[in-house]
């Protein structure tokens, strides 16, 4: 295939996982807002915006003030955040038709259908009131292309690139997440043990659509470690940074057969995966959270330009 | 003011309003449809549309980047008796067309021979000099054609346009026809239509019969160059890749390597055997055309007369559907192939020739007058619905630059209704179908685009100028 092709659909599926993220951390964000008083919701709709890498843009607009929505509003559909949800939706779209010949008539209406209808919830700004039934489109949409993507794509490399740009990077958001998240929280943690915020730990795990899931492996019980544990190490929960790691294992050794020969990224991955296999809980704790996130999104980001790099996706 | 031509020939109905030959089960089928569910059926059509992204891009247009052909959901129909003369008579076209653009760029014949004046070549753009020696693979030069049918009367087909260059239009062809099927499936086994939609598959097979001698031994690769996301006929380009599982290429993506043309995969470059382009001659290759081109390959051209690559329709081709060249036609038919065009020109004056550009002006106000190198419908002055003023502006054109312009009667081309408001209303149509040549054949699909003016009275079918479409079926035996 193309290498502008394998670039068009990685980023395709780039922009996809990151709109749905972006979502996901709104909604937890705004359940968040709603049940605690006027101070702890600005800090909330705050650490939103610091996970989202948007903190610079923000204040440059708005000033320090976090209410609500604008804080929705502007992840949502800001011009003046190129990263909205709108505009990321619109890039898919775009990438969608420059490999349109790549991929199936199915995932490309499920593509566009979705812009479409974006495009329309998100035309004029959005009330706390519309909120929700906007965060609803977007997560019902990203499942329709999945579901038109896993019920109609051949298993080829074009299947690899583009889950390759999903995992890099559902990787990348989940860690922000977590990085984030434990940092609001930090206060609670310094005491290992103590008895923490239930609320605000199920919320860091509803922003990865994983609290019912932690819920019944854990019995309800919320601490620290637990949480970092699954969201790093669980292999069976499909936003963990080792489930990630696992696809893009599985798809990378794939590419790996076809092209007869393994590239400088399937060397980084595997290092990646030597490393966390060997991983505890204790040791990240040991090193720090904070610095192992640090350097796991540095790596992540390597590892993305590599096979950028490796497949020829730019002259 | 609009002057509606005098009585135009309706496809569907005769002067009793009964229903013409081919039309009668189609007709039956009609009059058993609700309104309402004709109506409910259009605006779902066009969300079919608006979802599967067949859109064009509009130059020009600043609100809408993509917009929908208008689709008509009431079907033209040609019979199979009306089909099979227009076949012959397409193929004999084609054939001269050909037999016409080797010569050119060979011995000229035609010129020798006194048939056609130099002076039209010399002074031509759509000449190359480039392909002058030059024999494409397969002898080949025009793989793709459009030709474009105006029909005035019950055997009266004239060809308006040979489209030589990259016609387009070929995936609403198909399109069109997917949406009737899903539309109104019991319709198709009432009405016995032939398929189009092989077209694809005949078109993969065409090329790669053409492969150039630097393919012997495998299989021919096949890519469709386009100019990008942003270029109006995009869609059609990709879905033409797409279903010809060739790869879509841009010029960004291609290099001279070993004296082919490569494409960058991700597993390095790969040579193309044919090129099947949908860029202009003039992007083609900046070395050799224009220089500052982002569309095309620098060295192309080398390597197309050194039998590295085909490139699909051949360079050069341009000057065959130039409309000086056209009103040659005629004589053009008859010198290549030795016998009476069976498809009839539309009178044409030259308006180079004195005596021509006399009666032009005399009749201005009653002649369609167009650019020799136009296309699209832009700049063209249409008579019988223009104004003083817009006539006296477009008298001064003339007269500055008569050789630039031709003219024609306003014709009484033939309507077909279209499902308006209120019900059936006729509105003027045109057919384009797609042919295909090899060295094995000329192939014309069984149907075509048929185009119509959406505004009652307009003689303006092109849908940068608010034309619509309706799925064209040609009629089985």
């Amino acid at each position: 295939m193309l290498g502008r092709s394998a670039n068009g659909i990685f980023w395709l599926f780039r922009y996809l996982e990151r709109a749905e993220n972006t979502a996901r951390l709104v909604e937890a964000g705004f359940r968040m807002a709603l049940t605690r008083d006027a101070m702890d919701a600005r800090d909330e709709w705050r650490s939103v915006i610091i996970t989202l890498g948007l903190r610079e843009a923000y204040e440059r607009k708005f000033g320090a003030e976090y209410p609500g929505p604008l804080v929705f509003n502007f992840v949502l559909r800001d011009k003046d955040n190129p990263g909205n949800v709108l505009a990321m939706s619109e890039q898919a779209r775009t990438n969608a038709r420059m490999v349109r010949a790549g991929i199936t008539r199915e995932l490309w209406e499920a593509v566009n259908d979705s812009w479409m209808n974006l495009r329309v919830r998100l035309a004029r700004p959005v009330t706390e009131a519309r909120l929700g039934d906007v965060i609803d489109t977007i997560r019902r949409q990203a499942t329709q292309v999945r579901g038109a993507m896993e019920g109609t794509m051949l298993r080829n490399e074009i299947y690899n690139f583009a889950r390759m740009g999903s995992f890099i990077e559902r990787a990348d958001n989940t860690a922000r997440i977590l990085d984030v998240k434990y940092y609001v929280l930090l206060p609670s943690v310094s005491y290992v043990g103590s008895s923490l915020d239930n609320v605000q730990w199920e919320n860091v795990l509803r922003s990865v659509a994983g609290e019912r899931a932690y819920r019944w492996l854990n019995a309800g019980r919320m601490e620290a470690r637990g949480i970092a544990e699954f969201l790093i190490l669980d292999e069976r929960f499909p936003r963990s940074l080792a489930f990630c790691y696992g696809k893009l294992r599985s798809n990378l050794a794939h590419l790996a057969r076809g092209y007869g020969g393994e590239m400088a990224s399937h060397e980084i991955l595997r290092d990646a995966g030597n490393e966390m296999h060997a991983l505890t809980i204790e040791a990240i704790f040991e090193q720090g959270l904070h610095q192992f996130i640090g350097r796991f999104i540095a790596r992540n980001t390597r590892l993305a330009q590599q096979i950028q790099r490796d497949y020829r996706f730019a002259e | 003011m609009k002057v509606p031509p005098p009585s135009c020939y309706d496809e569907m109905h005769d002067a009793s309003g009964a229903p013409r030959a081919g039309y009668e089960d189609y007709c039956g089928w009609l009059a058993e449809q609700p309104a309402e569910l004709l109506r409910r059926k259009g605006t779902e059509a066009e969300a079919f549309f608006r979802r599967t992204g067949i859109t064009f891009n509009v130059y020009g247009s600043e609100d809408a980047e993509e917009r929908l052909i208008p689709f008509d959901m009431v079907p033209r129909i040609i019979t199979a008796h009306q089909w099979r003369r227009l076949s012959r008579g397409i193929d004999q076209r084609v054939r001269a067309l050909n037999a016409f653009l080797h010569d050119l760029y060979h011995r000229e014949e035609i010129v020798r021979a006194g048939r056609l004046p130099a002076r039209l070549l010399e002074t031509n753009a759509a000449f190359l000099p480039q392909m002058v020696g030059f024999s494409p693979p397969g002898g080949v030069y025009t793989h793709i054609v459009g030709i474009d049918l105006v029909r005035t009367g019950e055997d009266d087909f004239m060809v308006l346009e040979d489209n030589a260059r990259t016609p387009s239009g070929v995936s609403y062809m198909l399109e069109n026809r997917e949406t009737m099927m899903a539309m109104f499936p019991e319709l198709f086994t009432r009405v016995r239509v032939r398929e189009v939609s092989d077209y694809p598959r005949r078109l993969a097979r065409s090329l790669a019969a053409c492969a150039p001698p630097a393919a012997h031994g495998h299989k021919p690769v096949v890519a469709v160059l386009t100019p990008g996301t942003y270029n109006s006929a995009y869609f059609e380009h990709a879905f033409l890749a797409d279903q010809m599982g060739a790869e879509l290429v841009e010029g960004s993506d291609l290099r001279v390597e070993k004296g082919r043309i490569a494409m960058r995969t991700t597993r390095g470059y790969q040579p193309i055997d044919v090129l099947y382009r949908r860029v202009d001659d003039d992007y083609l290759d900046p070395l050799t055309f224009k220089g500052e081109s982002a569309l095309g390959v620098s060295g192309i051209m080398d390597v197309y007369r050194a039998g590295g690559i085909t490139i699909a329709n051949a360079p050069g081709t341009g000057i065959a559907d130039d409309k000086a060249i056209y009103s040659f036609m005629p004589e053009i038919v008859e010198f290549y192939t030795g016998e009476k065009p069976i498809l009839q020109n539309v009178p044409t004056w030259r308006c180079s020739e004195p005596e021509a550009l006399k009666y032009v002006l005399a009749h201005l106000a009653e002649l369609v007058v167009k650019e020799v190198h136009g296309s699209g419908g832009y700049g063209m002055l249409i008579g019988p619905t223009s104004s003083r003023k817009e006539l006296a502006a477009f008298e001064i054109k003339l007269r500055a630059r008569p050789d630039n312009y031709i003219a024609q009667p306003t014709l009484a081309l033939s309507t077909v209704p279209i499902l308006a408001r209120a019900g059936l209303a006729p509105r003027h149509v045109d057919l384009r179908p797609f042919v295909l040549v090899s060295p094995g054949g000329i192939d014309i699909t069984p149907g075509g685009l048929t185009r119509v003016a959406l505004k009652k009275g307009s003689l303006v079918v092109n849908s940068s100028q608010g034309g619509g479409t309706k799925d064209s079926w040609v009629l089985d035996d």
